[in-house]
Parts: structure tokens; sequence; C-alpha cells
């Protein structure tokens, strides 16, 4: 009898799993196809960065310094995130909670950077009309923006759900997929870091 | 139940250590691609090979010890569609950098053409 009970409780357990590697599977492919899309606004990137319509060129409008406290933002947030991810296999909820809430930080400050950037960048008259190269550079940071307030949101619909709801499959996967975005997105701004601002600094 | 309990597990072990390892390579990376650039006195071709390279080694850190694309088990389907992805954007970003480019050499301003050829180049005309 016991041990009948404990073969339906591993084959709930096994059936749970499949549907989480199923469902992080989907949200794998569905990154994949994220990554064509920030192809095409790379590629955009890249054929018209030269193309500054006689304004300045990205050596002269960013400053790499603060470029790269927005990577270290970013790349800690995604550390945290990680061990966001290691209390969730401890079943440790409050440092979930805790772990999860310092990315959000993190990753709040990250975008009130960026968004200063973009707001500076617009009040000395380089917003995306000045010329085509100002355009392709705020459509792909700006994309890249985009997601990551998407994930802050996330957050805070996954935070309330975890202190109501505590450790169930089903705020399990949700972490476990939102750890997956929050990783390729840090992976999309190494990209940028590295195209927009490192090869802007050099002249490329 | 306990061997069920721990083979799930271990699927999706994701230690300490590797979190550490990733971020902290992460972190090197990243110092050493801003030094490069900002130190006045290496070759430019050094140091733009270098950012590339480092780049590309972070990316891949990153997909191992934080996406963890290398602890799959049974069919690799996440490096499949990986695989697919890379593929295209390959496509992607060389192509149009390759057609661009050759658009832009065909259309030369008449400005443009009198440079390129007290460049020296032969235009074949």
């Amino acid at each position: 009898m016991s041990e009948n009970m404990s073969e339906s409780v591993a084959i709930t357990h096994s059936h749970e799993q499949a549907v989480a590697d199923k469902t992080a599977f989907g949200f794998w492919v569905y990154l994949m196809t994220d990554c064509v899309l920030f192809a095409t606004l790379f590629a955009t990137y890249a054929v018209l960065h030269n193309n500054t319509y006689g304004g300045p060129a990205g050596a002269e409008l960013f400053k790499l310094p603060y470029a790269l406290v927005e990577t270290l933002l970013l790349l800690t947030s995604s550390f945290t995130c990680g061990l966001a991810m290691i209390a969730l296999q401890r079943r440790d909820k409050r440092q979930i909670i805790g772990w999860l809430s310092g990315t959000f930080l993190l990753g709040g400050a990250f975008l009130a950077m960026e968004l200063a950037e973009f707001s500076h960048l617009a009040a000395e008259g380089h917003s995306w009309t000045a010329s085509a190269f100002m355009s392709a550079f705020f459509t792909l940071v700006g994309t890249h923006g985009a997601h990551i307030t998407v994930g802050l949101l996330w957050i805070l619909v996954l935070l309330p759900r975890i202190a109501r709801q505590g450790i169930t499959p089903h705020t399990a996967r949700r972490l476990a997929l939102f750890s997956m975005f929050w990783h390729f997105l840090d992976v999309v701004w190494i990209m940028i870091f590295t195209i927009v601002y490192l090869f802007g600094a050099l002249h490329v | 139940m306990s061997i069920e309990h721990s083979a799930a597990a271990g699927a999706h072990s994701s230690h300490l250590r590797t979190y550490v390892t990733g971020f902290a390579l992460s972190l090197i990376l990243t110092g050493l691609a801003f030094y490069l650039v900002g130190h006045q006195g290496f070759n430019r071709t050094f140091v733009l090979g270098s950012i590339i390279i480092l780049a590309l080694v972070q990316l891949f850190v990153q997909l191992f010890f934080f996406l963890h694309l290398n602890s799959e088990q049974g069919p690799r389907w996440k490096l499949l569609t990986f695989g697919f992805m890379a593929g295209v954007l390959l496509i992607v970003v060389v192509g149009s950098l390759w057609i661009m480019n050759n658009l832009n050499y065909n259309m030369m301003s008449p400005e443009q053409l009198d440079k390129t050829i007290s460049q020296g180049e032969n235009i074949g005309l």
C-alpha cells in the first residue's frame, strides 16, 4: 500500500518534471527567435553606423565608463538571478525573494541609466530623427531596454506570487523561465557593449 | 522516491560554483576589453581582434555557466535550435554587410570616386 503511494508520488513528480522541461524548451525556442530579431537590428546598425548625416559618430557621443557601469549592473543582476535559482533548488523562499529583489533593483538601476543616456542624447539634439546612425542606435539599444522593462514587470508579478503561494511547481517553473530570459538579455547586452560602445570608441 | 528525486535534481543541477565561475570570468573578460580599448599604446587591429575574441568567449561563458547549454541530456534539442539560430544570424548579418558594402561601392558619389582613384585603386575604368 505505502509502496503504491510512493510510486504515484514519483509519477506525479516525473510528470511535473516533464511539463517543466517542455515549457523550458518552448521558452528556449522563443529566445532563439528573439536572437534572430536582435540579429536583424545588429545588422541594421552595422550597415548604418557610418551614416551620421554630418553629426557626430559614436566615439564623441558615448562615454565608455558610463557603458561599463551599465554592463557591470546588468552582469551582477544576472548573477543574483542565478543565486535565486540556487535558492529555488534549496527550496529557500526567503532567499529567492531576496535575490529576486536584488535583481530587480540592479535591473532597475540599469534601465534608469539607459533612459538617462537616451534623454541626454535627445536633449543634445542627437535623437532618433537626427540620422540613420541614431535611428539604428535607438532601435537596437531601445529594443533591449524594452526587453529589460518587460523583465522588471515580470519580477513584479512573480514576487508577490512566490511570497503568497510559496514554492509550487507553478511558481518554480515561472522563476526558471524568468532566469533564462534575464541571462539571455545579459548575453545580448554584452554584444551591444562590444559592437556599439567598444567599436564606437575605436572609430570602427 | 529518493532516486526519482535525485535524478530530477541532477538534470537541473546548477551549483553555486558554476554561477560564481561564470560571473568571475565575465567580469574579467569585460574588464580586459575595457582596458584594451581605453589604453592608448596598443595597435588598433590588435585591440579590435582582441575585443571580438573576448566578446565571443564571454558569449560562450554565459551560455554554458548561466544558460547551461552544455548540461543537456538525451537528444540535444536546445543545441540544435541554437545551431539553427546561429546559422540564420550569420546569414542575416554577414549577408547584409556584404550586400550593402557592395552597393555603397558601386554607387559611389563622384567625390568618393575621385578619392578612391587617387588612392590608387584600380576600379576598372
